[in-house]
């Protein structure tokens, strides 16, 4: 078996690993003052591929699932599902059949009655099985998380004081409380920092091995989560989790189904389900007295197989199926939602709120040319370009040196030694270093010119040029004189504009947030493909905008990791907050996405819908399977209506369009058919649907010749082939 | 040939009027002035300051479904009591006696629910008051009932956060005065001037043929035909109905019947169209709509112009050229020679698919085949054109429907018209797809089992099922055509067929009402590329299809073991004979 092949990894997820790995390496998010270099994060793009792959039919959750559906007889816990409840029902009542019959009561072949009640047995065994199959996939994924979970003695600072430790189970922790941690101690509750800088390895939750920066203070940096290790120095964190409620064991009981509430839709679809069971409970029922008026009376065994075959069983086995792997692919991508609902409303979206900075860009704005003044060479500019930013360790400093080491400069480090290196201030906004009274510095404009005086009209020129294509300028100025200008450049992910088609073509907007200017704003989102933007945008103004979207009837996703995001993440109809954010970040949205990738939110977006169109796929399935098993079925049943001595065949032969066998024949291959569909359907169920983003018409009329048509086809040609094998084997 | 020619002019009759006429429905229901405004205005404003009225306050839907249920009481109880009472009321120039209690509380449920079943002879039962202001006054009242619940509806979809669905009174007084009054004063005024009666006279004396003195009833017939119509009403003035020669005299009569019929069902899918904000929506339910008739009309069409089989054998010629003449050919049995095949076929179609139930022949003599469209039809749940009101209602409950089955595959929560179809619509959906095979099914299953039901049939065997299928059928679809060939004027028909009149119309209305105050808080959602489209040739397949796949799952078992054993049989030479 193939894993996970036709899922959507392949298709949505275009970005993965960009190629411009150098590039990256010198990426940092917004809110990056503090953390250590952007190779230590968890790098965005790759969480599809960290998942273990497991085998569809793993050993390890089939055979506990096996003994599963047998426990999941009990009608106590059928109860939930209407369907397979009747289905049990008509399997006890053929039992009893059987029993009368065996007893010498019944006038019906016992191996028939036997076949069709083992063959009911079988259908909702197979049911519980698929049920199990998918349960067992989230439990092998919960019992992983909770090797994480170990118990551990958390070193408790009684009244905050360092002096007075107390050991203490994590389980009793309460929020509120302090604790210290060490190097090498496992974090014994979610919490937040509030002394200490350490590196803690997240990989128990995330996967990814690199450690992080945790410090107090900052928006981001201060959050920690229980389970994970601190590789380096200490902390004192206050827990902020109340006992068996911190984000791990609420992970937990999520992918074990044990929270698991039934959706919106997953219970509108039981309720259309119930009422197609009451409406075949009543053609049944009444179809009765009606074949005794016809002289052609049905045993209860045929009405009960009549029924079972009639009622959606198909979709009624593996609806829990499709729900709790819905939400596994959704774990699997290392994503954690709140409820199944928001899964759901995933794919309902019409809007995507994103961040330029981090999103779309890479976030850090790269030098891209060194534009030098009137008599100034590009070799002079670009040295003194990279003396001025050997020693600057900030993204837009390292990608100055990249660029004139690109271009044939060399960066002497020795030329650090003995030199004074002059900080950025915010008052002075320039930064430099000074040697041998040589002053080398790069700011801002207007900096410059408060110290030149004026500003040279060439290097005002270059720089509104610089600032009309969306870059940054940075003038250059070695004691005092300017020698020319470095364009700095926001730089747009590889595969954004490719991801941003595809998701118009299924009809969602993506609209992009930036604080920049409208000028830089405008080449970006040209750049980027956005269909639109919004340009020097507050914090405040995201929840503006969702609600002016919600206004207009659309449901809006957006992703955010700071405290100010928080309000607009709650407003949002999908709010993935990024794990390195803040918790109030956190409780505000429904998803956390363990990777903090931002476009992760895309393939949350297709995963909602691969959810929904797989119930879809398999409803219409189910319920147009129908038509063939009454060919199948009704023929056999009345083969005796309204007999005369005048007609040696039965004038409803004309619709044994099948040529079955035999009544029995045809009745217990209707049977069998509508059981091994379920076992047959498992793997759609449990991967969903294969899906690819195109428009909702084409999307439907692909499903439709497939699940439609191909629902009223399948049967004919699978109860005709399940006749020729009975007849085979001598069962007609 | 001349089938193929009078299908062709009467569906461009018919689609040449659906926009004016629902267009100007639109307007009505909405509150806009119409050409009829000077006129009726001040009239409608005069009917409000009598009952009190306040035009502008409208109504939650349980405050609408409440006064829709106690408006129909009331109207039942005057149906009821001048049957009862008639012997001592005037206009009763037969001097005809009271109408006993299972009969009456049948009729009136009967004309109230729109269906108009006849378990009696109107002409040798009914005085003219009790058919003027009993029968005449629900023509009206009962088809603007279902109007106003159609209306109520598209509002649900129309409008957007509102817990409002219109006012009843508004919309019952509006429906009336507006739509279905002057549409019939023009209809009874054409059938007056083709020779319908209408007058208050007793009945004329005159010799037979055979030598012997027979009655001639007369009457007020065009003031209740027009309605019987244009309301989709059906209730004949005479038993014979449309077929006997004071309905309905001529082709052309016939023909203006049969428009009559579609034209208010038709226009609403354009009102509805309009109302939501896209007329195209409209149109996609229109062409649902038709291509389902258009079955229809061929299968019942060319089984009757097939005729019997049995009776090419024994020698009867069903051909349409005989010795050079032409002749009708094919099943001509209880058919009017002034109509033929092709009228008559055209007619049992389309009075089934809308709820009307006039008929022009008797059904119960059509091929198995052709008399099961009929059946279907109306077991479809009459929502190809429909009744005034019933049918836009019923198919937009099959709208939801198929958009929530099929919508899924999308991979959007399914929405129609930008409403999402959450758990609450499809409960109240599938409340209102149960009603059909609860009440047929259910009805027809215990008829079977009993032997008085069964002493009532004059036809045995596969018909004879077909017989008491076919009536509770037309009484839950509120539809009341007579398959005939039953007698249903018992002590079992009466109360069961009273009931399942009342199960098929109020059990229906009131959850359709539910799903309209549901509709109405929703916001509407933006129409996007990921929205399922519901204009184009996709969905209307898809829409034709759920209801054709929702019909074969419900009477498949039925209909086989009806028409479909006895078409079989037909064609095998097997017959039988009442035991």
């Amino acid at each position: 078996m193939d894993t996970e092949r036709n899922t959507i990894t392949s298709g949505a997820v275009a970005t993965g690993g960009s190629p411009g790995g150098s590039i990256r390496e010198v990426g940092l998010g917004p809110d990056s003052q503090g953390l250590p270099p952007a190779g230590q994060r968890p790098s965005s793009g790759d969480s599809g591929k960290k998942a273990p792959k497991r085998n569809l039919f793993d050993p390890g959750i089939v055979r506990p699932a096996l003994a599963e559906s047998l426990r999941k007889t009990n009608p106590r816990h059928l109860w939930h599902n209407p369907v397979m409840l009747i289905v049990e029902i008509g399997a006890v009542i053929t039992t009893v059949a059987l029993a009368t019959n065996i007893a010498g009561d019944g006038e019906e072949q016992i191996w028939f009655v036997a076949a069709i009640a083992a063959w009911l047995w079988f259908t909702v065994l197979f049911a519980n099985f698929a049920e199990a199959m998918a349960e067992g996939r989230g439990k092998a994924q919960a019992e992983a998380l909770r090797r994480t979970r170990t118990e551990t003695l958390a070193q408790v600072m009684i009244g905050g004081d360092r002096a007075r430790i107390e050991r203490r189970a994590s389980a009793d922790l309460r929020a509120g409380d302090l604790v210290l941690v060490e190097a090498n101690d496992t974090i014994p509750s979610d919490g937040e920092v509030v002394e200490g800088v350490a590196y803690v390895s997240e990989a128990a939750i995330t996967g990814e091995s690199a450690p992080v920066l945790k410090e107090p203070g900052t928006d981001i940096a201060s959050s920690v989560t229980g389970g994970t290790q601190v590789v380096s120095d200490w902390l004192v964190v206050r827990i902020t989790a109340e006992p068996g409620r911190t984000f791990l064991d609420r992970m937990i009981a999520l992918v074990e189904g044990a929270s698991r509430q039934k959706t919106p839709n997953e219970i509108a679809l039981n309720i259309l389900l119930a009422g197609l069971t009451i409406v075949f409970l009543i053609v049944v029922v009444t179809l009765s007295p009606l074949a005794e008026y016809a002289g052609s009376p049905a045993s209860i065994t045929v009405l009960v197989a009549l029924l079972v075959t009639l009622i959606p069983t198909t979709i009624g086995g593996l609806l829990s199926a499709i729900g709790i792997a819905g939400m596994d692919r959704l774990v699997q991508r290392n994503v954690l939602a709140t409820s199944g609902r928001a899964v759901e409303a995933a794919g309902d979206i019409d809007v995507l709120l994103l961040d330029k900075t981090g999103t779309i860009t890479y976030g850090a704005r790269m030098a891209a040319e060194f534009i030098p003044a009137a008599g100034v060479s590009e070799a002079e500019l670009t040295a003194a370009a990279l003396r001025s930013s050997l020693a600057d360790e900030t993204p837009e400093g390292k990608s100055i040196v990249l660029l004139a080491e690109r271009m044939g400069q060399r960066a002497d480090r020795a030329y650090l030694e003995g030199a004074e290196l002059v900080p950025f201030t915010a008052e002075t906004r320039m930064s430099g270093i000074r040697r041998d009274g040589r002053a080398t510095m790069k700011g801002a404009i207007d900096a410059v010119g408060r110290i030149v005086g004026t500003i040279p009209a060439d290097i005002q020129e270059a720089s509104n040029r610089v600032a009309a294509a969306g870059g940054t300028p940075l003038a250059v100025i070695e004691d005092n004189r300017p020698l020319g200008v470095i364009y700095l450049k926001d730089t747009v992910k590889p595969g954004m504009r490719e991801r941003f088609d595809e998701l118009r073509a299924m009809g969602i907007r993506t609209i992009m947030i930036t604080g920049d200017n409208p000028l830089t704003a405008t080449t970006i989102a040209a750049e980027a493909g956005v269909d639109d933007f919004v340009a020097e945008a507050k914090p405040e103004d995201k929840i503006r905008i969702i609600r002016e979207q919600q206004a207009e009837g659309r449901l809006v996703a957006m992703t955010g990791d700071g405290t100010n995001d928080a309000p607009a993440l709650a407003q949002s109809d999908v709010g993935v907050a990024m794990n390195t954010g803040t918790a109030a970040a956190k409780e505000a949205g429904n998803m956390v996405d363990l990777d903090s990738d931002p476009t992760k939110l895309i393939e949350i977006v297709a995963i909602g819908k691969q959810l929904l169109m797989t119930r879809g796929a398999l409803t219409t399935f189910s319920i147009a399977n129908d038509v063939a098993k009454y060919f199948a079925i009704i023929p056999a049943m009345f083969a005796g209506a309204y007999a005369t001595d005048r007609d040696d065949a039965s004038a409803l032969d004309a619709l044994n369009v099948m040529d079955l066998t035999s009544p029995e024949s045809a009745i217990l291959s209707a049977i069998i058919f509508n059981a091994l569909i379920i076992v047959a359907l498992i793997p759609i169920a449990l991967r969903g649907v294969a899906y690819r983003p195109m428009s909702a018409a084409a999307l439907l009329r692909r499903n439709l010749l497939v699940y439609g048509v191909g629902g009223i086809v399948a049967p004919f040609v699978g109860i005709k082939a399940i006749d020729v094998i009975l007849t085979g084997i001598g069962m007609a | 040939m001349s089938n193929a020619l009078l299908l062709i002019a009467y569906f461009g009759v018919l689609l040449a009027m659906t926009k004016p006429v629902g267009l100007f429905m639109a307007r009505v229901f909405s509150g806009e002035r119409t050409v009829l405004h000077p006129v009726v205005a001040p009239v409608e404003r005069g009917i409000y300051r009598l009952t009190g009225v306040d035009e502008t306050k409208e109504m939650r839907w349980t405050t609408y479904a409440v006064a829709m249920l106690l408006f129909n009481l009331a109207g039942f109880l005057v149906v009821y009591l001048l049957q009862r009472l008639q012997r001592g009321l005037p206009l009763n120039p037969r001097e005809l006696s009271g109408i006993e209690p299972r009969s009456a509380f049948n009729t009136a449920v009967s004309f109230v629910t729109n269906t108009n079943w006849q378990g009696y002879y109107p002409e040798i039962t009914m005085g003219y008051l009790t058919q003027m202001s009993g029968l005449t006054v629900q023509n009206f009242v009962s088809a603007a009932t279902g109007i106003a619940v159609a209306i109520a509806l598209v509002r649900g979809f129309a409008r957007r956060s509102s817990r409002e669905i219109g006012n009843f009174w508004v919309d019952l007084t509006r429906a009336t005065l507006y739509v279905l009054l002057p549409l019939s004063i023009v209809m009874a005024v054409f059938l007056v001037a083709r020779g319908v009666p209408q007058n208050l006279n007793d009945y004329t004396a005159a010799v037979g043929l055979g030598g012997e003195t027979v009655l001639i009833p007369q009457g007020p017939v065009a003031s209740q035909e027009a309605p019987k119509m244009i309301g989709t009403n059906g209730g004949g003035f005479f038993n014979a109905n449309s077929a006997h020669p004071y309905e309905n005299p001529t082709p052309l009569t016939n023909f203006v019947q049969m428009v009559a019929i579609f034209l208010i069902p038709a226009g609403l899918t354009y009102t509805f169209g309009r109302m939501v904000g896209n007329t195209k929506q409209g149109w996609a339910i229109f062409a649902a709509m038709s291509a389902l008739f258009f079955v229809g009309v061929a299968v019942t069409t060319v089984a009757e112009q097939s005729g019997n089989p049995l009776l090419t054998d024994a020698g009867a010629s069903q051909e349409t050229t005989v010795n050079g003449e032409s002749t009708p050919g094919g099943n001509m049995e209880s058919k009017e020679t002034r109509f033929g095949i092709a009228a008559s076929s055209l007619f049992a179609v389309i009075t089934t698919a809308a709820s009307c139930g006039a008929v022009n022949a008797m059904h119960d003599s059509f091929t198995p085949l052709g008399g099961m469209v009929p059946l279907a039809n109306i077991g479809l749940g009459e929502v190809i054109f429909g009744g005034v009101g019933a049918g836009l209602y019923g198919i937009l409950v099959y709208s939801v429907l198929a958009i929530f089955i099929a919508g899924l595959m999308v991979g959007r929560t399914p929405e129609y018209l930008g409403k999402k179809i959450e758990p609450y619509d499809v409960k109240m959906a599938m409340l209102v797809t149960l009603v059909l095979p609860l009440s047929i099914l259910g009805f027809t299953g215990v008829a079977m089992a009993t032997d008085e039901a069964l002493a009532s049939r004059w036809n045995p065997a596969a018909h004879g099922l077909s017989e008491i299928l076919y009536a509770f059928t037309s009484a839950t679809g509120n539809n009341g055509s007579a398959f005939a060939g039953i007698s249903a004027n018992t002590p079992f028909f009466n109360p069961t067929l009273g009931m399942a009149m009342l199960i098929g119309r109020f059990l229906m209305i009131v959850p359709i009402l539910a799903l309209a105050g549901n509709l109405a808080h929703k916001q509407r959602a933006t129409v996007t590329a990921g929205t399922f489209p519901t204009t184009g040739p996709l969905w209307i397949g898809l829409l034709v299809g759920v209801i054709l796949i929702v019909g074969a799952l419900t009477y498949f078992p039925a209909y086989t073991l009806g028409p479909v054993v006895e078409h079989f049989q037909m064609r095998n030479g097997i017959t039988f004979s009442l035991e």
